[in-house]
């Protein structure tokens, strides 16, 4: 579970598939897959006849949730081999959806928020898109120093993978970026780091 | 009223400082002994004694010329000090007259502006500029016209948008801001934004400061004072510059506390733009060294008192951890016991 009371994180409604939208468009990552398929025990088989669906394995390749996926019979699955690439097709899609198309999101924080980005970029108001929280807790960084990304910390302070500073990460996001902040840990007694501790697991 | 603009600098040798006139305008945040976030707004309406930042609805002091010698060297380093989303045009434009009209009606020695129609003819004389301009037409200035006021006006301004009940934090020029980054909160809402501040939230400050901003009205600005405390006479307390301004808060001992650690107030305001229906928030920062404090006694006395009795989360919040003790201890001296008077301006 991801920690409560973060002011500025979006809340991830869950994938609540709306059965009267005429497509439905999957973009999922790692264990995002298990969304989909915990939706569709609820829903039905009948909505695949009409859906997109995205996956990246990501941490979950041991899982097999790609075969899963693709014998679901969905009107289209593909399957990408990393989060950009997803994302590149993603946006491809985005731009060719009709009215009535549903977009529908699930993986873990760092996927979401580019996702989400990515919908934004197509006009799509974020809170329209149906988004669930699964996998690990991991955050995707941004440093506010030398504003470089770094994906997937469980850390804080974590090393910043572009300026090698060591960064506090804060409780606020942002929705544009996508990502929290990290904001040097030691700038006032430099070399005083505490040790990296597993908050993000 | 004629201002003697200042050669001075707000980083490396830091040779700012308050002439006295500058320190009895001072706004002084606290009107009591102790603080606490409250909702703290009332009409921008001139006020004050002859001189004090409340005169005019636009402050101009003797700091602007080097004030904006500093925003333009941060936006050489950083661009992203500086940014508009798409839809904010008109609200540019908005505030772009409001400047230039609130400047030029209150210091006509230095700035005038005269409208034919469209064609504006804006001069600025402590800057040297000179520019004639079509109102609405962005081609005919030299840069996008929220840049080019700001680069021309004193404080950072952030404009909010108004939309489904909630204000939206959509452009804005920072360059002088107490350690929060625009390009991480661009595109934020008003809790979204103030989601850092603790205690404010539980006790219901910010859903009625917003209640109450949804309703404000054209013609009829706010105002509120905000504060900290910055080690050195540094305007860029940015995030973005936090590993380069952080190791100064290590620096202050009993011997420095007079000249090093200043009293940081922003004179906050919010205006209501007529066109685009937007909120424009002017934070105004003001600086004065504990030694200039303190020659105000009604100030020394009431801010000895603030600071150590201040709640442990905004003295973590505001960054005072390290250096309060010792400002505590040096204050002390001046705060003779005797009651302080009520209000905000000296004595
Ligand atoms: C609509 C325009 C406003 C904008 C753009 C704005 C922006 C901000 C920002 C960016 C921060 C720093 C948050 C951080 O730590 O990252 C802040 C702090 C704060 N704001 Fe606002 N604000 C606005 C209006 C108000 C109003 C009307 C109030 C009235 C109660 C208010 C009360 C506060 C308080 C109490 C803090 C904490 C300040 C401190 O302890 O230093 N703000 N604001």
């Amino acid at each position: 579970m991801l920690v409560a009371g973060i002011k500025s994180r979006p809340v991830y409604g869950g994938l609540n598939v709306d059965i009267h939208a005429r497509r439905h468009l999957f973009a999922l990552e790692g264990e995002g897959a298990l969304a989909l398929l915990d939706q569709l025990k609820a829903v039905g088989m009948d909505v695949l006849k009409t859906a997109d669906i995205l996956y990246v394995a990501s941490g979950s390749k041991a899982e097999d949730h790609d075969r899963t996926l693709a014998a679901l019979g969905a009107d289209s699955f593909w399957l990408a081999p990393t989060i950009p690439v997803l994302l590149n097709r993603f946006h491809v899609m985005l731009g060719q959806a009709h009215m009535g198309t549903c977009i529908y999101v699930a993986g873990t924080e760092g996927f979401i928020g580019q996702a989400q980005q990515a919908a934004m970029n197509h006009g799509v108001d974020p809170a329209s898109v149906h988004s669930e929280h699964r996998g690990s807790a991991a955050r995707r960084v941004q440093c506010v120093h030398c504003k470089g990304i770094t994906d997937n910390v469980t850390t804080s302070p974590y090393t910043c993978s572009a300026c090698g500073l060591s960064l506090l990460v804060r409780d606020h996001y942002s929705r544009r970026l996508g990502a929290f902040q990290g904001v040097c840990i030691d700038a006032e007694e430099p070399g005083t780091a505490p040790k990296p501790e597993e908050l993000f697991p | 009223m004629n201002l003697n603009f200042k050669n001075e600098s707000f980083r490396d040798d830091y040779t700012f400082k308050n002439s006295p006139e500058s320190i009895r305008r001072f706004p002084f945040p606290f009107n009591e002994d102790k603080y606490m976030y409250s909702v703290n707004m009332e009409p921008h309406v001139p006020a004050g004694p002859a001189g004090h930042a409340y005169n005019n609805a636009i402050d101009v002091d003797e700091h602007f010329v080097a004030e904006m010698r500093d925003r333009a060297l941060v936006l050489k380093e950083d661009p992203l000090r500086y940014l508009a989303l798409p839809h904010m045009m008109a609200a540019q434009w908005d505030t772009l007259e409001l400047l230039m009209e609130n400047q030029a009606a209150s210091y006509p020695e230095h700035f005038t502006l005269e409208k034919n129609g469209d064609q504006w003819h804006w001069i600025n004389r402590p800057m040297g500029i000179d520019q004639i301009f079509t109102f609405g037409d962005a081609s005919t200035l030299p840069m996008e016209p929220l840049e080019y006021i700001t680069r021309q006006a004193q404080g950072d301004f952030v404009i909010v948008d108004q939309r489904d009940g909630q204000l939206w934090c959509d452009a804005g020029m920072v360059t002088t801001q107490a350690d929060w980054s625009l390009d991480f909160d661009i595109g934020m809402n008003f809790h979204e934004w103030h989601g850092p501040v603790p205690l404010a939230h539980e006790i219901g400050v910010f859903d009625r400061a917003l209640k109450f901003l949804l309703n404000l009205q054209q013609g009829k600005p706010v105002r509120r004072l905000n504060w900290t405390m910055t080690i050195n006479p540094r305007l860029d307390t940015s995030p973005e510059n936090y590993h380069k301004w952080g190791p100064d808060r290590a620096t202050v001992t009993p011997e420095n506390v007079g000249n090093k650690v200043h009293l940081r107030c922003e004179l906050q305001t919010l205006w209501r733009l007529p066109r685009s229906n937007a909120i424009l928030f002017v934070v105004r920062c003001y600086l004065i060294k504990m030694e200039e404090l303190v020659t105000v006694p009604k100030w020394a006395r009431r801010f000895h008192r603030v600071l150590r009795d201040l709640p442990p989360e905004l003295v973590d919040y505001k960054g005072l951890t390290r250096y309060r003790p010792t400002t505590v201890e040096w204050l002390a001296k001046f705060d003779d016991g005797q009651p302080s008077t009520p209000g905000i301006y000296p004595e």
